[in-house]
Formats: C-alpha cells, structure tokens, sequence
C-alpha cells in the first residue's frame, strides 16, 4: 500500500527504547466471571510482534483466539499480565486512553465488517480520521486513495448495506488502514466471505503487509494463515506453537500432491 | 497416466512430447509433471495392448517423430473410463496413524506431531497461494487444480485440529 510514511522505516529509537518490538506480552491472563461461573480464556500468553510482522493466530474455537485480540486493542480489560506496545506499557490504560491510543495506532478488521449502517462508505473511512483530528481535506484525500486502491472508488456515496460482502470487507479495510495505524488487528477477516472475495481481500492484506503494515489476525482460513511470516497456535488458552512460516519449494514432493490426479 | 493420454489423444494424434506438453498446460504447475519417459513407456504399453497405434513420420531437420492415434479398442476403453464414477480422494491417513500410535510407544509427543504436521501443511498451503496468485485466472483448469488442492489441504487441518480438541 502506498502511504505518506511507509511503516517500514525504522522509528525514532527512542520510542523504542523499552522494547524493540511493536507489540509485546508478558503472562497475560484474562478471566470471564459470571454468574458464579468462571472461565479461563487466556492463561499466560507470550507473544511478540515485530515492527512490519505479519502474524497469524489459529486454533480450534474456543482457544481463546478472539478473546486475545480483543484484549490486545483494549476493546476488554486484561485479568493481568502486561500489554506493551510502540515502547509504552498500555495494559492499565482507561477506556478513554484506549481510545485514543486506538485511534492513533491500531485498525481493527472484523468478521462482520461492523460498518455504520446510516453513514456511506465515504463517511465510515474518513470518520476515524476526523476524529482523530486531521483536517475534512486530508481525510477525504486518504479516503479517496483507500478506496481506490481497493478498487471500491465507485461506491464511496453508497450505503454500506448496499454493498456485497466482500466489498463491505474492504471498506472495513480502508476505514481501519484510514489513520495508518502501527498494527492492524483482524479477527476472521474472511469468515464471512466467499474463495473470490477471500482472495481479494488476501490479495489486499499482502499488499499492505508489503507495504509495511504490521499486521495481527486471528483466522481459521489457512490460506490467510499461510501468508503469515509467523503462525501461532493457540490452544487451551495458551500457545501452543509460535513457528515462522517456511514455504514448500513447488518442486518437493507434497505442492503437488495435495491432489493425487488418477487415471 | 494411461487414461489421460488416451483422452488426449480422442483429439488428436499427437507425439510423445507434444502430450507432455498439453497436460502441463491443462492442468498448470499444480499438476504433477510428468517425465517423458514415463510417457513414451505408457505409449509403448497402450500399443502392446491395442490401444493406440503409431507411425513414424519424417521431419526435414530432425530426427523422425512417432506420432499415436487412438484405436477403436483404445476409443472403447476411454469410453469405458468415463463412464463410470471416479473413486473419491484417498484420506491422507499417514500422519493419523503416525499420531495414534507413535505417543503409544512413547517415540514421540502428540502436541509435537499435531506442531510439526501443521506446519508442514500451511507451507503446503503457502507455496499453494502463491501458485494461485502467479497462474492466469483464465487458465480454468489449473486455477481449479490448485483450489481443489487448498480445499483439501484446508480440511486436512481442520481434521488436525480435530484431533487437537479431542486428543490432547
């Protein structure tokens, strides 16, 4: 993706000064109490994102996957352990300073694209820019550039309901690219999508991943998984596997044999 | 190999090469390629068995080429072959063995396996997309091949994962 700074380039160090990572997590704990019932859904979690990695989260439902990045954008509170990210330690944030650092640094994609249903798909990308202060001018510059490099120029004065899903999905996209934030958040971006839309989208997030984009996202679609440079599984709560991803060169046994042609 | 050459040649009479050719463009790089001698042998056998028959022809520069055309016999047998139905894709049951009995025997750790065997499936799958993304969505056939290949690979991990929940 082209942006005004590519995220590519290394920060100010002394943003960086605690921790070379952009996103880190130390033992981090999140409990759900409800009625006398109490589940565990993320038991200890250590996990670290590079500046620009591209990390995909799996595992069977349940694991906790959502319930992670959900506490990773500050959309829940942890149970304990530690958040750090950019350097500074965000996990006793309050629910305003979330938001603010939300706005600043983190875009969230979801499954269900959670568009604002009364506003066009213009005002959905340029709102996140608004508020967070840049001029009606500049946001609608961005929004315009968003839009067009996700080929959906032509439907920016259109409702989003009015939109096929994955064309909602990439709205979503651009409104969460629309503040070039330091890390994107995706919780199953393509669970709702059909292959020719999953693979736009796939398409899209390469891009942005190429440009720079650091980017976390919990998916039970191993075609998006593949794309990773990284893949943890996540099981019980808990990781299970961290292991980068490595290719398997087309000309070893296995590419071409996923499918044994017969006859 | 033998029943996709005959259909090839249903066409066309066609040499060794020319077949080779034709599969790897049908089907895209998906397709496991076959080597020309594998083909030439298969070409031999179907002639021993009266399926196809051949006939040298001259070039000016070159060598002499044998080109095949199909017999009726050869017709028959094809006809045969897409008739009846095609058995469905053996299960990759290989690792599954591997994860029940290996632990079984203390050789190894299930979590481990499950690990290893995932990540050996999404490199699969990884090398998978960009197949896809480099192949010529207008080449029908070899974007099917490889979506097909993705859908299993897919439901092989969701299998792992399966296994994941209920044994460990």
């Amino acid at each position: 993706m082209s942006r005004s700074a590519p995220k590519g380039s290394p920060r100010p160090p002394a943003q960086l000064a605690e921790s070379p990572a952009l996103l880190r997590t130390s033992k981090l704990v999140k409990v759900y109490r409800a009625d006398g019932v109490t589940v565990e859904a993320v038991r200890g979690v250590d996990i670290e994102l590079a500046i620009g990695e591209f990390v995909a989260i799996m595992g069977p439902s349940g694991s906790g996957k959502s319930t992670l990045l959900h506490v990773l954008g500050g959309l829940e509170p942890v149970t304990s352990g530690e958040i750090w990210l950019r350097g500074q330690r965000v996990d006793r944030l309050s629910t305003a300073a979330w938001a603010v650092l939300r706005r600043q640094h983190i875009g969230f994609v979801f499954q269900f694209f959670n568009l604002l249903s009364n506003m066009t798909v213009a005002d959905n990308v340029e709102l996140p820019a608004l508020l967070a202060g840049v001029t009606p001018r500049q946001a609608r510059k961005r929004r315009e550039e968003l839009l067009a490099e996700l080929g959906i120029a032509d439907k920016a004065g259109a409702a989003p309901a009015r939109l096929s899903g994955g064309e909602q999905q990439r709205v979503a996209l651009a409104r969460a690219l629309a503040n070039e934030p330091s890390l994107l958040l995706a919780d199953e971006p393509t669970g709702n999508l059909d292959s020719s839309n999953t693979r736009d989208v796939l398409r899209l997030l390469r891009r942005a991943h190429a440009g720079g984009q650091a980017i976390l996202m919990v998916t039970h679609d191993a075609r998006v998984a593949s794309l990773a440079d990284r893949v943890i599984n996540l099981f019980d709560g808990m990781v299970a596997d961290d292991a980068k991803m490595v290719p398997i060169p087309r000309t070893m046994n296995g590419v071409s044999d996923v499918l044994e042609l017969r006859g | 190999m033998r029943q996709p050459l005959l259909a090839l040649l249903a066409k066309e009479p066609a040499h060794g090469y020319e077949l080779k050719l034709a599969l790897e463009q049908t089907f895209g790089q998906a397709y496991p390629s076959p080597n020309i001698g594998q083909i030439y042998v298969t070409l031999k056998r179907l002639e021993q068995d009266g399926l196809v028959r051949s006939q040298d022809v001259e070039q000016a520069t070159r060598p002499n080429k044998r080109v095949y055309e199909l017999t009726p016999a050869g017709r028959e047998a094809l006809r045969a072959w897409v008739d009846e139905p095609s058995d469905g894709p053996r299960i990759r049951d290989e690792f599954f063995i591997k994860l029940i009995l290996a632990p079984r025997a203390g050789l190894a750790d299930r979590m481990e396996l499950m690990n290893s065997q995932r990540r050996h499936y999404l490199g699969i799958m990884r090398s998978l997309t960009e197949l896809q993304a480099d192949t010529d969505p207008a080449d029908t056939p070899a974007r099917l091949l490889i979506e097909g290949a993705v859908l299993h690979l897919q439901a092989d991990l969701d299998w792992l994962e399966r296994c994941q929940e209920e044994l460990v």
